[in-house]
């Protein structure tokens, strides 16, 4: 590798200079009171886990993971999601406490990029977890939460996708043959491939009946909620299937009491991830970003790995997409601020009214009118300018 | 609310098939489309503006949201892998990927080289074949390639076989039939839902009446 420029940073990783930064504190401080009013504590956990944990049960393929190695020599990567690590401590830490846990974050994450460089592999996300409720009630108030978080951040055109991990297994286990072809057909949805879906169920050996039904669901997207229940309890006619239907109707019925169910967007197609999820799964979308700002879903089983089997469900949103989606610039930036220039004679006289300011809430910056190299274009920056110097005195 | 449906058209060869598709399905195209040199043309009757593209390219403008749906050869989608709903094979453009060279030419013993201009596609399919190659990246005349001693085999798009026949190339080997895909954008698929809904269900009247789309079926 050739040497670095020296403004040069790491593939994927940026800077947020302070326009940005300021618009992404108000979103930030703003879903963080909204957390907490809803009983939520936030928490962290460390940038750097271990592989054999945290890395191994992550969402995250493992070629997404940053690894390094520690002084000891064991490899540790750099946590790709929050979800793992927080089920990590609600089953040590927080071991004692009872369920059910609400816990919160906004933490920095990691995941290295494939395809162009200009993705960004460090990104924050703020989130919450559920753990201990197995309940539609649980899942209604992870979706009731985060579509509050993206109206709060002023994101319009809200549509939440919800499917359910648990009904997909559970009907290509019933349809498919073996294994082998259960994991592919999962792959295409995954993939988004509906023509290889459906291609690759033709050539299938399968009863007209049963390639009839793998035909009926991965059509199913385009019906409506209710045609998608329907679509749900003719599917899969064995118990866990009518259970899926009798907690999705729930489902909806509990959005309806959050004043959200005309987001909502029922679609049993959906498996954002190949991974820890058991249950009911979502995705949010809006604005005028290309890509989903947020997702969560249910993970029953994550927690067992931990040696402290719970239900549990969460979700995550991604603050640089909401920021793309919202459209930040539309937004207010740069906070008010006061400029107070003073020559060394007035020093006390310029400090005490800054403090005053200051403690009235006001940003002041305090400066030196030597220091300044241009004052027309320094002051520019500011709301108001105070002058404690000779000539503005005299 | 009258949304407009932002629809990336591959420039070219695909553009007439996929037009007249278009076409039978109910979406009328500007006129000028074909003559003009712009690439962005907006249809006000019928609420849809297309951009042309490289056909390369138009899995990115469609994984970016700038587009909403686009038609793109599965070729490009197998190199690209973008993260794009496939919703519908169009049954248009017909083609196959397949490896190709010279009749009487030994494959180099030590590291056997294959020029193409899918460089994922042919890698990945030498991988789960267990044969060692080195990969050549062109961005046409792929044919020259063994001619010149440049590599021993080519991976290309074959449609009619005329190309390879004039350079004296064999095929020996096929990766995967070609046609081309209606793809959409993950997003806008949610937040456009009945309109592009609406298309994809006129658009697989029109795939399903074409007879050709039908044989390949069985």
């Amino acid at each position: 590798m050739t040497t670095p420029f020296m403004f040069e940073k790491p593939l994927g990783l940026r800077d947020t200079l302070p326009a940005v930064q300021s618009i992404l504190n108000k979103i930030k401080q703003e879903c963080h009171t909204e957390v907490e009013k809803w009983g939520y504590d936030f928490m962290a956990t460390p940038a750097l886990e271990y592989d054999d944990t945290v890395g191994r049960v992550s969402a995250i393929t493992n070629n997404q993971l940053f690894k390094l190695l520690d002084r000891q020599g064991h490899t540790v990567v750099l946590r790709p999601d929050m979800t793992a690590p927080i089920a990590r401590v609600a089953a040590s830490g927080l071991k004692e406490h009872p369920l059910p846990l609400r816990l919160a974050y906004t933490a920095a994450l990691f995941r290295a990029q494939q395809n162009e460089g200009g993705r960004p592999s460090e990104f924050e996300q703020i989130g919450a977890e559920l753990i201990g409720d197995v309940t539609p009630y649980g899942d209604a108030e992870m979706i009731g939460l985060m579509v509050k978080l993206l109206k709060l951040s002023g994101l319009e055109n809200i549509s939440i996708a919800v499917g359910h991990i648990g009904f997909v297994d559970a009907l290509l286990k019933d349809v498919a043959p073996d294994q082998d072809c259960v994991n592919k057909l999962k792959n295409f949805l995954y993939e988004k491939n509906d023509v290889g879906f459906k291609e690759y169920t033709s050539s299938l050996k399968l009863s007209k009946d049963n390639r009839k039904r793998l035909l009926t669901f991965v059509e199913s997207r385009r019906c409506d909620n209710q045609e998608t229940l329907a679509a749900i309890q003719e599917l899969l006619p064995q118990p866990y299937g009518q259970k899926v239907y009798q907690d999705a109707t729930e489902l909806l019925r509990l959005l309806k009491v959050y004043g959200v169910s005309d987001m909502i967007d029922l679609d049993v197609t959906l498996v954002s991830h190949l991974s820890y999820y058991t249950g009911f799964v979502f995705e949010g979308y809006g604005g005028n970003g290309g890509f989903a700002v947020c997702s969560g879903g249910r993970y029953d089983e994550l927690l067992a790995k931990f040696d402290r089997p719970a239900p549990a469900t969460g979700f995550g949103i991604r603050l640089d997409r909401l920021m793309e989606a919202v459209g930040f610039v539309s937004k207010e930036s740069y906070s008010t601020k006061t400029a107070v220039i003073f020559s060394p004679e007035h020093y006390a006289e310029a400090y005490y009214t800054a403090t005053k300011m200051r403690s009235e809430g006001e940003a002041v910056v305090l400066q030196e009118q030597t220091g300044i190299a241009d004052l027309k274009t320094y002051t520019k920056g500011f709301d108001r300018v105070l002058f404690y110097t000779e000539n503005s005195k005299s | 609310m009258s949304e407009t449906l932002t629809i990336a058209m591959p420039k070219g060869r695909i553009f007439e098939e996929a037009a007249d598709l278009l076409k039978k399905a109910g979406y009328e195209l500007p006129v000028e489309i074909e003559k003009s040199r712009k690439l962005i043309l907006t249809e006000e009757l019928t609420g849809f503006r297309i951009i042309l593209a490289k056909p390369m390219d138009v899995p990115t403008y469609v994984e970016h949201g700038v587009a909403d749906l686009g038609i793109a050869g599965k070729d490009v989608l197998l190199e690209e892998k973008r993260d794009v709903y496939e919703v519908l094979d169009l049954g248009i453009s017909v083609c196959r990927l397949a490896v190709a060279t010279l009749p009487d030419l030994k494959p180099d013993p030590v590291m056997p080289k294959i020029a193409t201009k899918y460089p994922h596609v042919a890698s990945r399919f030498f991988r789960e074949q267990g044969e060692q190659v080195e990969i050549i990246t062109l961005n046409g005349s792929i044919e020259l390639a063994p001619l010149i001693g440049l590599a021993d085999r080519i991976v290309d798009i074959v449609s009619t076989g005329r190309t390879l026949k004039e350079n004296g190339l064999v095929e020996t080997e096929k990766l995967a039939d070609i046609t081309s895909r209606l793809i959409i954008n993950p997003v806008s698929y949610r937040l456009k839902k009945n309109k592009i809904d609406a298309m994809i269900k006129s658009l697989s009247a029109v795939v399903e009446g074409n007879a050709y789309a039908m044989d390949r079926k069985r």
